[in-house]
């Protein structure tokens, strides 16, 4: 056989320059988003002024104010409930599912409608990337009412018994890191259930929650089957703990999640908590390794690393560590931070000041620990709230920034040998929401993925989200599940009627 | 820019870990069939990706300048006359005679008996000669006549050649086959630049791609093109970022910068800029040049000069103001 020959037989003399090619500015226009200068809260089908102070929304972006939005008193909580009380026991109770899907189908397509709007406010308010807002979080809003709209009227059908009941009244509160996407997760499987609720959006993220309530109204849902209550931690505590709901359903910081489900024992309130997390991406030796780069990128700097199931452990097996760790810098250094109004923009600002701080003060104690920090050569704007992608390398198991949930664009890489020693690895955490496995090796993938506890594991991708599939966690992440038909169980009374 | 660089060769020193990977079909066979795999879902999700970047205004027109002077402006039909490609490189080297500013493109991409007639059309002006070589578009001949077929070509002054690669036996399992067949082709091309047509269209998986890539850049190819435009799909971007990952792995593992050519289905500036930008973010910024990349394409180059002309105008103008050649 003949030797390889490799000499290119033409080259050029001389290099030419290096050729510059930067995309200019793409920005998304922000009158899109039709930002008002205050918004109200909705309370049994009318936008109403609550009795609590108005508080500034700022743009994270550029920390400047967007809007001001009326919050809430622990009076205006009590009327949030008793319109919900009020709304199940004569409306939405009594009417059919099939006319319970028709208003979800309308929410949907409403959403669907105005979709550039919502993404505009979204990436305003949050600070999120808008081709995320956009090809995300706006649509897969959409898809969890187009979902459930269609469970609405087979409910029976689903699994739980002949007749499955609807709980009743169901106090909701969401984190700012999916403000829109975390409401449909919340009020859709509820109101398709046959539930009313009231729901309490982030302190920092109201407005698109608020321009959902617009949706909501334009679709004619009868009056207090959804009710809207802004406010900071002390409404959301006088939520949860109000007397008059049948069931909380929470979603954020896991210290906050211990609280509500102490204060919540033996009320005999249902209850669902989805808590942090601090989730494993196993890279084996025989994995795609492009895509497991992409899979990398995608786990922990999707949405600025603000996911509760963001790959945040890297463990990727000794023998192609130093390469994926070359490749994986090669194209983190290709990711766009800056505004996230910018169509081209990949990594967007950090939603606060104070999770600045959060993220900062971790990646210190990384640096304290001994780990070895790279930072994304990418510029950074001067003003707003941002943080460069970080990786951290030689991450031992007993560091804070392999045991913390960072909740920012901040990945720690460990290194395994066995398939043995990366479960162990990869368990070795009191959370437990999601993981990731990337191998080619089909029955490699089937024993780790049955082995890791997380209630979501993906296979060769990761962040993927589909209204069908189940999400939620194990031990500190939270239990009960959003999503699915076992999400549509979160709010339904099947204690005696479940057929196993 | 310019496409016809002196000649000078690189002496070449493979790493360690590349230099007996071709030394027989078994330590070959081991060395493709042990690249990392490539997963579809992932692949299409990053090409999806790229494809949402927004470039408007100077990056617009700067990607516009860019892909046309990286048009191989191609006739490949039973059909071809003397005439019809007198009319091609006249479009090649002025494709917009109302406005000379508009580069020349990189090369006409030909048929060997049609290559001497283009020489004469094009001398002096910097357009590239691509000859399609080795029995084009199904190589389906005996090993000798794919040579003569490339010798024929060479002699009449074709300074690139467009082969292809034996699928049948890369499908088969035999590619040292194919891997001498590339080496004996580069020999006979002598100093044209040897352009490796793997078809991907009949390779079917990404795995194929990634393999024959490395198998084509182990044996010589100054470029590596996905198709010959005769079988569909051709071109795709999947395909061409599995390419683009080859040669910036090639890079990274020998640094030697190898050229990239999609052809085949590439019809509008838009998707152009696609295929810009993946080359871009995923083979690399020093890739952005008609020496390391190029299209295969007849229609785009109008689509081009029509999106060209309302970058510089300001409206659109039709396509009754760009040549039909």
């Amino acid at each position: 056989m003949t030797k390889s020959v490799t000499t290119p037989a033409a080259a050029r003399n001389s290099p030419s320059p290096p050729p510059q090619w930067e995309y200019s500015p793409a920005p998304e226009s922000a009158a899109i988003g039709r930002i008002r200068d205050r918004y109200q809260m909705y309370i049994g089908g009318r936008f109403v002024d609550g009795r609590g102070e108005d508080v500034k929304t700022i743009n994270p972006a550029t920390e400047e104010a967007l809007a001001a939005v009326s919050t809430a008193s622990i009076a205006d909580v009590d009327d949030a409930v008793t319109a919900a009380r009020t709304a199940y026991q004569q409306t939405w109770s009594r009417i059919s599912g099939a006319e319970r899907g028709k208003y979800l189908f309308r929410i949907a397509r409403g959403i669907a409608e105005r979709a550039r709007e919502l993404a505009v406010v979204e990436t305003l308010d949050n600070g999120k990337p808008i081709k995320e807002s956009r090809d995300v979080d706006v649509p897969t809003a959409s898809a969890h009412f187009f979902y459930h709209a269609g469970w609405a009227d087979k409910l029976q059908h689903a699994g739980f018994g002949p007749a499955p009941r609807p709980l009743g009244v169901a106090g909701q509160v969401i984190p700012w890191n999916f403000p829109l996407l975390m409401a449909a997760w919340k009020i859709a499987p509820a109101l398709a259930a046959g539930n009313t609720v009231v729901i309490k959006p982030a302190e920092t993220t109201p407005l698109s929650i608020l321009v959902l309530a617009e949706i909501i109204a334009e679709a004619q849902l009868p009056p207090g089957v959804v009710n809207i209550v802004t406010g900071a931690g002390d409404i959301g505590a006088a939520l949860v703990n109000h007397r008059g709901l049948d069931k909380v359903a929470f979603t954020g910081s896991t210290e906050v999640g211990k609280q509500i489900q102490a204060s919540l024992a033996g009320t005999g309130r249902r209850i669902t908590l989805e808590l942090g997390g601090k989730a494993a991406n196993i890279i084996f030796d025989d994995a795609p390794l492009d895509q497991a780069i992409e899979g990398i990128v995608n786990g922990i700097f999707f949405n600025q690393g603000h996911v509760c199931c963001a790959g945040s452990r890297l463990l990727v097996q000794e023998s192609v560590a130093d390469e994926v760790i070359d490749k994986l810098r090669a194209r983190i250094g290709t990711l766009r931070l800056g505004d996230p109004m910018d169509k081209n923009t990949d990594v967007g600002a950090i939603n606060s000041a104070a999770q600045l701080a959060t993220i900062r003060s971790l990646t210190d104690s990384g640096d304290a620990e001994g780990a070895a920090r790279w930072t994304s050569p990418c510029p950074v704007p001067d003003r707003g709230f941002f943080f460069p992608p970080t990786v951290f390398t030689g991450v031992a198991q007993s560091m804070r920034i392999a045991r913390e949930e960072i909740f920012g664009p901040v990945l720690s890489v460990l290194t395994f040998r066995t398939p043995d020693e990366a479960l162990a690895k990869a368990n070795n955490t009191p959370y437990g929401l999601s993981a990731g496995v990337w191998t080619e090796k089909g029955s490699r993938m089937l024993g780790i993925a049955s082995a890791l506890r997380a209630g979501v594991v993906w296979a060769n991708t990761f962040n993927r989200f589909d209204p069908a599939a189940a999400f939620g966690g194990y031990q500190e992440s939270g239990f009960g599940r959003e999503g699915g038909r076992s999400g549509l169980a979160a709010y339904l009374d099947t204690v005696d009627q479940e057929d196993s | 820019m310019s496409t016809a660089a002196p000649h000078r060769s690189i002496p070449s020193v493979l790493p360690p870990h590349l230099q007996d990977v071709a030394a027989d079909e078994s330590s070959l066979r081991r060395f493709l069939d042990g690249l990392p795999g490539v997963d579809p879902v992932g692949v299409e999700q990053r090409s999806a990706g790229l494809a949402t970047r927004s470039i408007k205004k100077a990056a617009k027109r700067q990607a516009i300048d860019l892909a046309i002077s990286m048009v191989d402006l191609t006739t490949l039909e039973g059909s071809d006359t003397p005439g019809k490609v007198r009319a091609l490189c006249a479009k090649a080297r002025r494709p917009d005679p109302d406005r000379p500013d508009t580069p020349h493109v990189a090369a006409v991409c030909i048929y060997p008996d049609m290559v001497a007639g283009a020489v004469h059309a094009l001398a002096g002006t910097g357009v590239g000669i691509a000859s399609v070589a080795t029995a084009f578009p199904s190589g389906r001949t005996h090993l000798a006549v794919r040579l003569a077929d490339t010798e024929v070509a060479v002699t009449a002054g074709a300074t690139e050649i467009d082969m292809v690669i034996d699928r049948g036996a890369f499908l088969a399992g035999r590619y040292g086959k194919v891997f001498d067949d590339i080496v004996a082709v580069k020999q006979a091309a002598g100093g044209a630049r040897l352009k490796v047509i793997l078809e991907t269209g009949e390779l079917a998986t990404y795995d194929n791609v990634r393999r024959a890539s490395w198998l084509a850049l182990l044996a010589g190819a100054d470029f590596i093109k996905t198709s010959t435009g005769k079988i569909s799909p051709a071109a795709t971007l999947p395909v061409t970022q599995v390419m683009l990952q080859a040669v910036r792995d090639w890079f990274d593992q020998t640094g030697e910068q190898r050229a990239v050519k999609p052809a085949g289905g590439i019809r509008t500036t838009k998707d152009a800029i696609r295929y810009l930008v993946a080359v871009k973010e995923v083979a690399g910024p020093q890739w952005l040049d008609p020496y390391y990349f190029r299209f295969g394409a007849s229609s785009l180059l109008n689509d081009l000069l029509m999106q060209r002309r309302t970058q510089t105008d300001g409206h659109y103008s039709g396509p009754d103001y760009v040549t039909v050649d």
